[in-house]
């Protein structure tokens, strides 16, 4: 019963949470400048034009535009486009560029970062800490879509080593598919990195004074299994818990890389969606993402939760 | 019997901002194969860093000089590798705290087999089965749903008697014991030191009781060393000490003994004054400025380790006579 009672209000949590995000959007797209009319159809007649606000519920006020909106979702079809067809397609077709641009991202980054932000708290004050944390700091203060640019130029187009933009089905070539990532994935990367690192390291460096590692220790088993059995999973809630939290961050950078290197996803097509003003697919993209920023969001808790017996016992 | 551990002018001090701080101040110590020693001394005196420098489990921030020989190979001029084969099957170590010594999230079979299989080779299954035994011989009760447990889900005294098993699983020659009861409650002291104590003796093990309790020295070793200010200022056979204490120091400190009849914590009479500052070094004894007994001599000179003909030492000018 009790269970029961956590799901609902937590389901109805999330409700609220993509209710407020898109209704949201819904009067941002509105605050766009010029006239949509006109912009849709640029030699309509002041009755067409009146007609095309009409379809886009620009007439109505925001409640009810909202709700317009709303009963396309709710009718299974996620917003129709003014131009005609549905948005569902296109999201379907978009959907996998953008989530395996970000999936690999994080996967990336946590590879880089855990060794790193490991054998940087483990060699705290040596040389190899400071020139690790000095090259991150400096790289993460680009922005993001400058390294992209120079990844593209340099190493794609000049280079010639990956291929500069474009992107390939996974299904259809795996090895091009992953050379042309490489480079996209990398520039979304360097962030996290950076972040990742920093956390981890501190994190790590107030476990390695724990009692229990000093009885690791004096167990006499190698350094190497006392960082990775002993040190890195109580050390790494906080990480976890960034690593969901930079997930807006890293949707955002996604659609703008996807723009740089070509890449057939959500961010290109709400991109396109913004520029003819497709208010209803804009918000249905919105929901979308907000939906997948949810899922990992609770996915990680459940991660947090398994890998460290504490969390648990607090809700007790 | 044949040395064990044997410590020369072994000094241990750590660099901080304030300058070096002396923590232990050239100690020489002989511990035999078999013998149960105490070291007693206040807080703050070096018995922690004594025991674990001894092992060489210091931080970078500590300088060690001196020599520390372990079955007759000089510890200090190990490798860290080779140093680290002495760990856990020559040498062990119980911390003082059971909340903080056990890792949270790894359950408690695979911090008890850990060192079976990776120091001692054993399969899976073995460790498994030699884990059961050893749980069983700490008294845990259902020691095969105690292996799936999380440390969070233990009380203190039985995670002491888990931390107790991990140490003694590898069989160590020499286990160290710093402050293994405080944190305990004084009925669970009681048993977890008699197991202890049992423990040695059915494994012929050597065991240092690192304690600031007189009382709990009394019961439970052949030997006690008394340390002050990072030096041994008495030791004695545990007998002949409390007979015949030397050092008004120890003095001092058995009457600060906490008393049953007393509502717990309160001592009976706690010492006045403090250490002095690990960071200086003063002329003169270092008790000096709290001994009742205090001359100007004290004050000028620092007194030797003096050995009386039965073995027993101190390092005082004026020791106490005559049975109390
Ligand atoms: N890592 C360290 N860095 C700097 N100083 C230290 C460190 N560890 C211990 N000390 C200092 O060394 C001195 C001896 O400390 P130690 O922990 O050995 O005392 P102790 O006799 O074990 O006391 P307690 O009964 O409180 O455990 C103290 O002055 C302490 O502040
Ligand atoms: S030498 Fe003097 S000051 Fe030091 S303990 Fe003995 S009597 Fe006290
Ligand atoms: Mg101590």
């Amino acid at each position: 019963m009790k269970k029961l009672i956590n799901i609902l209000t937590r389901l109805s949590r999330v409700a609220l949470i993509l209710m407020g995000a898109t209704f949201l959007v819904s009067i941002l797209v509105r605050q766009l400048p010029g006239d949509v009319a006109l912009l849709i159809n640029p030699v309509a007649s002041a009755a067409e034009r009146d007609a095309i606000r009409h379809e886009l519920g620009l007439d109505r006020n925001y409640f009810s535009a909202y709700l317009m909106w709303l009963s396309q979702i709710l009718r299974g079809d996620f917003g129709i486009f003014i131009f005609g067809g549905k948005v569902f397609p296109v999201i379907k077709s978009a959907i996998p560029a953008t989530l395996q641009l970000i999936f690999y991202t994080q996967i990336l980054a946590l590879v880089i970062a855990i060794p790193l932000g490991v054998l940087s708290a483990f060699k705290q004050g040596t040389r190899f800490d400071k020139l690790t944390s000095t090259s991150l700091f400096s790289l993460a203060s680009f922005p993001n879509f400058g390294i992209g640019l120079i990844l593209a130029v340099v190493v794609g187009a000049n280079l010639g080593i990956v291929p500069p933009s474009g992107y390939i089905r996974i299904t259809e070539d795996l090895s091009q598919h992953f050379k042309l990532m490489l480079l996209p994935v990398l520039t979304l990367a360097v962030g996290p990195i950076a972040t990742y690192t920093r956390l981890l390291r501190a994190e790590v460096i107030a476990t390695l004074r724990e009692d229990y590692v000093l009885l690791a220790k004096s167990k006499g088993i190698s350094d190497k299994r006392i960082l990775f059995r002993h040190v890195l999973r109580p050390s790494s809630t906080t990480l976890m818990t960034s690593a969901a939290l930079s997930m807006g961050n890293l949707i955002g950078g996604a659609l703008i890389i996807e723009i740089i290197f070509v890449i057939p996803g959500l961010g290109t097509q709400l991109a396109k969606a913004i520029g003819t003003r497709e208010f209803f697919a804009i918000q249905s993209y919105v929901a979308i993402i907000a939906v997948f920023f949810l899922i990992f969001n609770s996915v990680v808790d459940s991660l947090i939760n398994a890998v460290d017996p504490r969390t648990r016992n607090r809700r007790a | 019997m044949t040395d064990l551990l044997k410590l020369e002018d072994f000094r241990v001090s750590f660099s901080t901002p304030r300058g070096d701080l002396h923590a232990v101040r050239s100690v020489d110590l002989t511990i035999l194969k078999g013998e149960s020693v105490g070291i007693v001394g206040e807080s703050g005196s070096g018995k922690t860093v004594l025991s674990r420098a001894t092992m060489g489990l210091m931080p970078s921030t500590a300088t060690q000089t001196g020599s520390a020989f372990f079955n007759g190979t000089d510890l200090s001029t190990l490798s860290r590798d080779d140093l680290r084969s002495h760990w856990g099957t020559g040498m062990a170590m119980i911390f003082q705290d059971p909340l903080t010594s056990l890792n949270p999230v790894r359950r408690i079979g695979s911090q008890l087999t850990e060192g079976l299989t990776v120091r001692l080779g054993m399969g899976r299954e073995q460790a498994r089965s030699r884990a059961v035994e050893l749980l069983d011989r700490v008294r845990i009760p259902d020691p095969l749903v105690t292996m799936k447990k999380y440390p969070g889900e233990l009380s203190g005294g039985m995670r002491q008697r888990i931390v107790i098993a991990i140490a003694i699983a590898c069989t160590p020659e020499l286990l160290f014991a710093d402050e293994p009861t405080t944190a305990l409650d004084v009925t669970v002291q009681a048993q977890v030191l008699e197991l202890l104590t049992e423990l040695r003796a059915e494994r012929n093990m050597t065991m240092v009781l690192v304690t600031h309790d007189l009382g709990v020295v009394a019961g439970h070793t052949d030997r006690v060393v008394v340390m002050y200010a990072g030096q041994i200022v008495e030791t004695a056979p545990t007998k002949d000490l409390f007979r015949n204490m030397k050092m008004p120091y120890t003095e001092a400190l058995l009457k600060s003994i906490p008393r049953l009849d007393q509502p717990s914590g309160q001592r009976l009479q706690v010492i006045s004054g403090r250490l002095p500052d690990p960071t200086k070094t003063e002329p003169g004894c270092a008790f000096a400025p709290r001994c009742t007994y205090a001359t100007d001599k004290c004050r000028a000179e620092a007194p030797p380790l003096t050995t009386a003909p039965n073995g027993h030492q101190y390092r005082c000018f004026f020791p106490i006579t005559g049975a109390n």
